[in-house]
């Protein structure tokens, strides 16, 4: 490999290398911090959250594995680690998982390898196609979550905290926004975007930030008129400074709490889009996209049932943590309402 | 004697929190006569409110329990019942008002039917609860009982709240009425008021009271007898007079010295030093020792028993020789 | 009372004047003429002539202003005008498929909300107990599973395994329930565990409140305690929350519909979103938004039923 290609290959995995080091980085700086002790104190001692957290880090490390890319010369196509390891030759057609032989042709044909989750209609290796779709779902929360969430924060921030024409604005902007059903405007978004990741990004990021914006600016309300703000304000703290520094942080929880949601609940709508045929293409190996495939294998005779099955579980174990972890969090921040 | 109406003997209760079990009553011991009013007198955290949360077996959920001791509530011990047994006694015999009527009181409900309902619960028709809800607005100083039947908590002041709570407990004529801080969310003028018409309608039906509080002055005013508590113990108990013109403890005396008085002006306030153990882990020996003026090496090494001294009970080795040191003086 | 409700409807035509200027952002100014031209054009390279001819067939080449009091009037007339693709008029097209799509949507939205709070009241009161652990343990797995998952599995279950048919189709009137059956069942299953949970969370945050520890000190039961104080105040969050299922009537309705061949408003939009007919994509997009916002209307007024706070504001 020439210096060339290796400069290269380096700058293409910047990102994720960086991204990844930025989250490790947090969450060991917010060890220290008093108000985060208490809370890891209380996660850690709830073993479904421990597993939920487990689950995601693996799901993580999937992803991130699946991100690391270099090429192994000027014309190769960039393989990513998972490429490396994961890859399976094509076969012919289906083929059962652990199977010898291909499945539903006149003669069945000897299979070149060994496939763990079976293969699809075009004979590519099921699992293989299941840990894409990690990535493709971690981008599609990630990615929306980018859009929505700043959103969503500014807004409710300012809104909450200036109050008045400012607050009215907001108001009116959310309640317009949110009074389209998510779907219809993803759908819409969609069709006049086109197909694609990006589209895709952009319309659930455009639907989802005004729940979290509501949010935010109830808290933020709350907070207003707390102690610790007019305290800082009488010590002559800006309101930029006020806002970042000391009511922020409070918000933190909520907000990481609803983002957690958030990407179940994207993984789990990208499937009824894919289904509705406004997914993420079928360039794209996503979970939607291979449930919205298995519509018909099912009903096939013999059925084929694991395209269907793998990837709802991968979907399925991936949205459960979630969830867990949310509820675990969820508890970790309120017990004190319960207990005292 | 005269069988004290409700008696509690070596009451235990814990609560169960993440830093581990705290120990909130930790052996406390009283007796209530009827027609008589004793305060049960500490700062917050010290265990009082749980001491009445346990006789009425209304302890927070999921976390707090009855350990060990008696409630022979004439002779009945409450904590031998079941839930369906205790229920009958809850807002018959024993009734119990809160500190905060604003969230005591159910937003949804008008007030007339919260009061028909204590009525309704021990039985009777809803025609006769909905007339005795009425005849106890009026008895507690309302003076609209109709409207105000009609109307929700949050459309009323704090002291009508408090006397509707009032209203409440007194509906099936309790032998025993608990009250929980029942003026510390009120205003000072109508606090007394409060206090009068508890007074008062101990007079009429011989109750007796059981006033939870941490304000000295309610206590002067209200109470014949009086437990001081600290730490989950009863530090000193006996007639107020006593108590206040001759406190035994260490703690009770600090106390009464923090108060600031008209012959404390222009001196620095007296501050007790310190804070208050943590319930979780409680000292060996006597819980005050860290704060003590008095304190001697004996003190912490093993928890002092009740002495009877005078018209009080005591607990505390020194009380002698404070009291000899105090002669001397 | 009359006074809140009276500014909550006022305040929603501008609400809905909001909605209506951004639909028309969105559908008519993203994209030039040309290009919405281009996309619903068969051909491959369609000959300028061909683009203009379509343009000019579907009013697209007025200029903007005119196109706007042109939206903003079909909007308010619900004259929705022809669909891009066919020659149908839209708004007889929708009012065809609104009935079916009422009848699924009240069956769904019924029955989802009802076995919710149902369990969510039974969970509430065994609180601690295995039931409880088992309910909400169900409940979370359930509801994450997508719903294109188990209605593919229900057409093999049902379909293939119990030989159970015809599971598509659709008849009106009470002959025709049959038919909701199965779509209404997915729904109760897929939906209810996200209500089981939230109404639990309900119901045990009132029982935490101080005014049932004085009605149990006043000697109330149990039960009466759960039925007459807690439920009548979580009832609250609950309307409040309801609103949020509209949407999801929407969606998965979209699903059901198009999936058990039901003819309502869903299929139509699936039907249109398959062909890219962005005129019907618009109409139904305003509609929803309608009903959404009717419902938001009628959840206040709940509100303030149930909320004797709320009415002096």
């Amino acid at each position: 490999m020439t210096a060339g290609l290796l400069l290269h290959n380096a700058w293409a995995n910047a990102p994720p290398v960086s991204i990844a080091g930025v989250l490790v980085w947090i969450v060991m700086r917010s060890r220290r911090e008093p108000l985060w002790a208490e809370a890891y104190r209380r996660l850690g001692r709830s073993k479904r959250a421990l597993g939920a957290i487990f689950v995601l880090s693996l799901c993580g490390g999937i992803v991130f594995l699946d991100s690391l890319s270099w090429q192994g010369s000027r014309v190769e196509e960039p393989k990513t680690v998972v490429d490396r390891l994961f890859d399976r030759p094509f076969e012919r057609t289906y083929s059962e998982p652990m199977g010898s032989a291909t499945v539903g042709e006149v003669t069945p044909h000897r299979l070149l390898g060994k496939h763990v989750f079976g293969t699809d209609s075009v004979g590519k290796d099921v699992f293989y196609k299941v840990l894409k779709g990690f990535r493709t779902a971690f981008a599609i929360g990630g990615l929306a979550c980018l859009v929505a969430v700043p959103i969503a924060v500014t807004l409710g921030l300012s809104a909450g905290y200036f109050g008045g024409v400012i607050d009215d604005v907001v108001q009116y902007t959310y309640t317009v926004f949110g009074s389209i059903p998510d779907i219809l405007l993803i759908v819409a978004l969609v069709l006049m975007l086109g197909q694609g990741l990006s589209s895709i990004c952009l319309a659930m990021g455009l639907t989802s930030w005004v729940g979290l914006c509501r949010l935010v600016r109830g808290e933020t309300l709350k907070h207003r008129d707390r102690e610790y703000v007019r305290s800082a304000r009488a010590l002559g703290a800006s309101h930029g400074r006020i806002l970042v520094v000391h009511i922020l942080p409070n918000l933190l929880p909520v907000i990481i709490i609803s983002v957690t949601l958030l990407f179940s609940g994207l993984a789990l709508y990208e499937t009824i889009l894919a289904y509705l045929g406004v997914g993420v293409g079928s360039n794209f190996g996503s979970w939607g996209n291979m449930i919205d495939s298995a519509r018909d294998e099912l009903t096939r005779d013999p059925s084929v049932w694991w395209n269907l099955a793998f990837s709802s579980g991968a979907l399925l174990v991936m949205v459960l943590s979630l969830n867990v972890l949310a509820d675990a969090l969820r508890d970790a921040i309120d017990p004190r309402l319960r207990t005292e | 004697m005269i069988e004290p109406v409700l008696d509690v003997r070596d009451l235990r209760t814990y609560l169960k929190t993440p830093r581990g079990t705290a120990w909130a009553v930790d052996g406390v011991s009283f007796t209530l006569a009827s027609g008589k009013t004793r305060a049960l007198v500490g700062e917050s955290g010290c265990g009082k409110s749980m001491v009445a949360l346990s006789i009425v077996q209304l302890l927070p959920e999921p976390a707090g329990f009855v350990d060990s001791g008696q409630v022979l509530l004439e002779g009945n011990d409450l904590l031998d019942l079941t839930w369906n047994e205790m229920r009958a006694h809850r807002g018959r015999d024993l009734a119990m008002i809160f500190q905060e009527p604003m969230t005591s009181l159910n937003p949804v409900f008008t007030i007339g039917n919260q009061v028909a309902e204590a009525v309704a619960a021990h039985g009777g028709s809803k025609s006769h609860a909905r007339r005795r809800a009425l005849e106890l607005l009026e008895r507690v100083g309302i003076e609209a009982p109709e409207r105000v039947h009609g109307q929700y908590p949050h459309e009323l002041s704090g002291g009508m709240r408090q006397r509707a709570m009032i209203a409440m407990a007194l509906a099936n004529r309790p032998k025993v009425l608990i009250a929980d801080e029942p003026t510390t969310a009120l205003d000072v003028t109508v606090q007394a008021q409060i206090l009068a018409l508890i007074r008062e309608i101990q007079d009429e039906m011989g109750m007796a009271v059981l006033l939870i509080t941490h304000d000295l002055g309610v206590v002067a005013e209200m109470a014949d007898d009086v437990s001081v508590m600290y730490a989950g113990h009863v530090v000193e108990s006996g007639p107020v007079r006593a108590i206040f013109h001759h406190p035994q403890h260490p703690y009770t005396r600090d106390l009464l010295e923090s108060l600031p008085s008209r012959q404390s002006r222009g001196r620095d306030l007296a501050v007790i030093e310190g804070v208050v153990p943590g319930a979780t882990d409680w000292p060996t020996g006597c819980r005050y020792a860290s704060r003590c003026r008095f304190r001697v090496d004996a003190c912490e090494a093993s928890g002092p028993p009740m002495i009877a001294r005078d018209a009080a009970e005591v607990r505390c080795i020194r009380v002698d020789a404070i009291a000899q040191s105090e002669a001397t003086r | 009372m009359i006074r809140y409700l009276a500014r909550r409807v006022l305040y929603t035509i501008p609400t809905l004047i909001g909605v209506s200027l951004l639909t028309f952002l969105l559908f008519f100014m993203i994209f030039s003429p040309e290009t919405l031209a281009r996309r619903n054009l068969s051909a491959k390279n369609p000959t300028p002539a061909q683009i203009d001819r379509w343009v000019h067939e579907h009013g697209y080449d007025r200029p903007k202003a005119v196109l706007f009091k042109q939206h903003m009037q079909s909007m308010l007339t619900f004259d929705f005008g022809e669909s891009d693709k066919t020659k149908d008029r839209i708004m007889d097209r929708i009012k065809a498929g609104a009935f079916p799509s009422l009848e699924l949507g009240a069956l769904t939205f019924g029955f989802t909300l009802l076995v919710g709070l149902a369990l969510a009241i039974v969970a509430a009161y065994l609180r601690g107990s295995y039931v409880d652990a088992a309910t909400m343990g169900i409940a979370v797995i359930l509801m994450s599973i997508p719903i294109v998952v188990y209605v593919i599995g229900v057409q093999y279950f049902f379909g293939k395994m119990l030989r159970y048919g015809p599971l598509a189709g659709y008849a009106p009137g009470p002959d025709g329930l049959r038919f909701m059956i199965l779509p209404v069942l997915v729904a109760i299953v897929s939906g209810s565990g996200y209500y089981v949970r939230l109404y639990r969370t309900f119901l045990l945050d009132e029982t935490s409140q101080d005014y049932v520890r004085t009605a149990r000190a006043k000697g109330v039961s149990e039960r009466a305690v759960l039925f007459k104080h807690v439920l009548k105040n979580a009832m609250i969050p609950v309307v409040t929350t309801t609103v949020a299922a509209i949407p999801s009537l929407v969606l998965g309705n979209l699903v059901l519909e198009s999936f058990f061949g039901i003819p309502g408003l869903g299929n139509y939009l699936v039907g249109a979103i398959g062909t890219q007919d962005f005129a019907v994509v618009r109409a139904m997009v305003y509609l929803g938004t309608l009903l959404y916002v009717a419902g938001l209307l009628v959840t206040d007024i709940l509100y303030a039923v149930l909320d004797p706070r709320v009415r002096l504001t």
